[in-house]
């Protein structure tokens, strides 16, 4: 073979040399993959308990789920917050980072410090924190306390990822767009937002993951009237063993790499 | 030492004046200090810049002179001090208010926008209609010979005429002052010299009061009406390029614009003596603790003859002999220990004829050529 003995790189490796290297990355991205794939043939399953591989197939449980009260609940749930999540994560860690990067005060480092603490220290002392905080502030089971609790989750990555991108961002723009006569929210807004909107995109698609997929928080402060899905599917996990479970997870599994995918066509089209 | 910015003189003067915009505004800034922990990155600054004055802010890096520009414009307030734009105290104005056209090093055009959404940028800003829009943008990238560029990317775009986009932008909306901040560092020396002329012609058209700063003594000599030398955050002398070259204040500034040869020497009674030799100069020498003769190597005769009355002749050793295309430098050893440097032009494309190593040899140096300077670095 041919394709065995060419130059891999600019270098004189070749693709032979490099196949340990190939076979390698294929099986980590199996391994990556595999366990998420793994509930989607579970999902059609037409037994009564989660099984792999099915014997027979139906799509009764996605029936089971769009047809369940309680199951929509959770969704709309879940959704709101994870919506909401997003609209005040997005706009506060954005400012954050944008203020972290053009400020020169020595306390910036321990802002950094503690605006990505919450991803630092372990979640359930968060939710165990919230918890009792909410009992006080009597917004346990609410939707505004998932909400406070899932930004906090949600800012270290808004920070971190838009704080990327103003390190590549000449700030020395923002202050030709003064001189030109813009106040400074305006420079910011015409200036600077355009050029890390990229940033901005994926740091709000993140806020909505982290809300959506979160489930230890949830585990502690949702429920009531505004249970998560993701509360609803571990509860449901340890009472009843069906696969319902697997047919939500495929449908997240779906709504989440659209996002991405979505995500990333929106970055290939800007460049 | 700072200097009081007295007003330009004689023919300098007269070039300010003639080109002097009614649009123009002068610039008063008076005791200006700003500190940066224990450094003073200005050091009470006063400098009175002349209503469509072409002022050059010269300095090494970390002189002080960027931080002056930045105050200026207004991205830094300085611990006190005052500062005037005609009669406006605008030490407080925010930077959007204060109406001054700025270009920066990195050119600071915004990639998102075309050439056209950049130059119109500041129009936008002051709600003018679109149509008035279309034709200053047009008329400014005129201005700055890239008519018809209007559509293009940044991106598309070589250095030099990002270079102009930023002017063009800067002058759209008619400031009544420009600062510049080194404009040109990032372009090659041909195009360099290409555009110190063009922003020079500019400025004559425009008439709006520049500040310009730049690390290039070249640069600053060729376009400014007066140069403000700036170091350790003090102005070391603002004067003429050609007061500035002819008579330094300080062997800081002699030795920061153009090369020079130093010489210790004395006053002794009426006179100033160089190793016993006593001088003939003919500008008074300063009064201060320490003096240096300065001797500009151009200014150097080689004397093969009797020289010319009055001349100062020294003894001295010739060394190597270094050829730079359009001129040689010929070091010659006097009989101290010290090397001074005589640049001659190359004629003839030959530098034969001249002395080689170990020769004796002596050189002259006129009068009007033999400038006593104060011998403190500042």
């Amino acid at each position: 073979m041919r394709w065995l003995t060419s130059p891999a790189t600019e270098t004189q490796v070749t693709h032979g040399q490099r196949l340990w290297l190939y076979v390698l990355s294929v099986v980590i991205m199996i391994l990556l993959v595999v366990p998420t794939l793994i509930v989607i043939p579970m999902s059609f399953s037409d037994s009564q308990y989660l099984e792999f591989p099915p014997e027979t197939w139906s799509t009764r449980w996605y029936q089971n789920y769009f047809g369940s009260a309680e199951w929509m609940l959770a969704t709309r749930t879940s959704l709101k917050v994870a919506f909401l999540t997003m609209l005040v994560a997005t706009p506060i860690g954005v400012l954050a980072a944008y203020g972290l990067h053009a400020s020169q005060v020595a306390f910036v480092r321990i802002a950094f410090v503690l605006l990505i603490t919450p991803m630092m220290v372990p979640i359930v002392l968060i939710a165990v924190g919230a918890f009792y905080a909410y009992v006080k502030l009597q917004i346990l089971y609410t939707v505004t306390g998932l909400v406070l609790a899932h930004t906090v989750l949600a800012l270290p990555l808004v920070v971190i990822v838009t704080g990327a991108a103003l390190k590549g961002y000449d700030m020395s723009q923002e202050q030709a767009a003064r001189s030109l006569g813009a106040p400074r929210w305006r420079a910011f807004l015409t200036v600077t937002l355009p050029q890390i909107k990229f940033a901005v995109v994926t740091s709000a698609l993140l806020s909505f993951l982290t809300s959506f997929d979160e489930v230890i928080v949830a585990m502690f402060i949702s429920g009531g009237d505004n249970p998560t899905l993701t509360r609803n599917m571990f509860n449901a996990l340890r009472d009843q063993i069906d696969p319902t479970i697997a047919s939500i997870s495929t449908i997240m599994v779906l709504v989440t790499t659209g996002a991405m995918v979505l995500a990333q066509v929106f970055g290939q089209q800007r460049k | 030492m700072w200097q009081a910015a007295g007003p330009a003189t004689g023919k300098e003067k007269d070039r300010v004046l003639s080109t002097a915009n009614t649009q123009a505004l002068p610039i008063s800034v008076s005791h200006v200090t700003k500190t940066y922990g224990a450094v003073h990155a200005l050091d009470d600054v006063s400098l009175e810049i002349e209503s469509g004055e072409f002022l050059t802010l010269l300095g090494p890096s970390g002189s002080g002179k960027t931080t002056l520009l930045m105050v200026l414009a207004g991205f830094t307030r300085p611990d006190h001090g005052s500062l005037k734009f005609g009669d406006r105290e605008v030490i407080r104005t925010p930077p959007h208010l204060r109406d001054v056209g700025m270009t920066f090093q990195s050119y600071a055009l915004f990639p998102h926008m075309s050439v056209a959404g950049n130059v119109g940028y500041p129009l936008r800003l002051r709600n003018v209609p679109k149509a008035e829009i279309a034709e200053r943008v047009a008329g400014a990238l005129e201005t700055v010979q890239l008519g018809g560029f209007g559509e293009r990317r940044i991106d598309q775009l070589s250095g030099g005429q990002r270079q102009r986009v930023a002017v063009a932008r800067a002058i759209v909306f008619e400031p009544r002052i420009l600062l510049m901040d080194e404009p040109l560092s990032a372009l090659d020396k041909k195009l360099r010299d290409q555009m110190q002329i063009e922003l020079r012609s500019l400025h004559e058209k425009l008439g709006m009061t520049t500040v310009y700063v730049t690390h290039d003594q070249r640069e600053a000599l060729t376009m400014s009406d007066r140069i403000a030398v700036v170091n350790h955050g003090r102005i070391m002398q603002l004067a003429t390029p050609r007061d500035l070259y002819e008579k330094p204040a300080n062997r800081f500034v002699a030795d920061f614009i153009g090369d020079s040869t130093f010489l210790p020497v004395t006053r002794r009674g009426q006179q100033i003596v160089f190793e016993d030799q006593p001088l003939n100069h003919a500008a008074p020498a300063p009064e201060a603790p320490s003096l240096l003769l300065m001797a500009r190597p151009e200014r150097i005769h080689l004397l093969t003859g009797t020289p010319q009355e009055r001349m100062n002749t020294f003894e001295a050793v010739a060394q190597q002999v270094i050829y730079q295309g359009d001129s040689y430098l010929l070091n010659a050893q006097l009989h101290n220990g010290e090397i001074m440097s005589l640049r001659g032009a190359v004629r003839q494309g030959t530098v034969d004829g001249l002395p080689s190593e170990g020769d004796r040899i002596r050189l002259g140096l006129a009068p009007e050529d033999t400038v006593i300077i104060d011998g403190r670095e500042s």
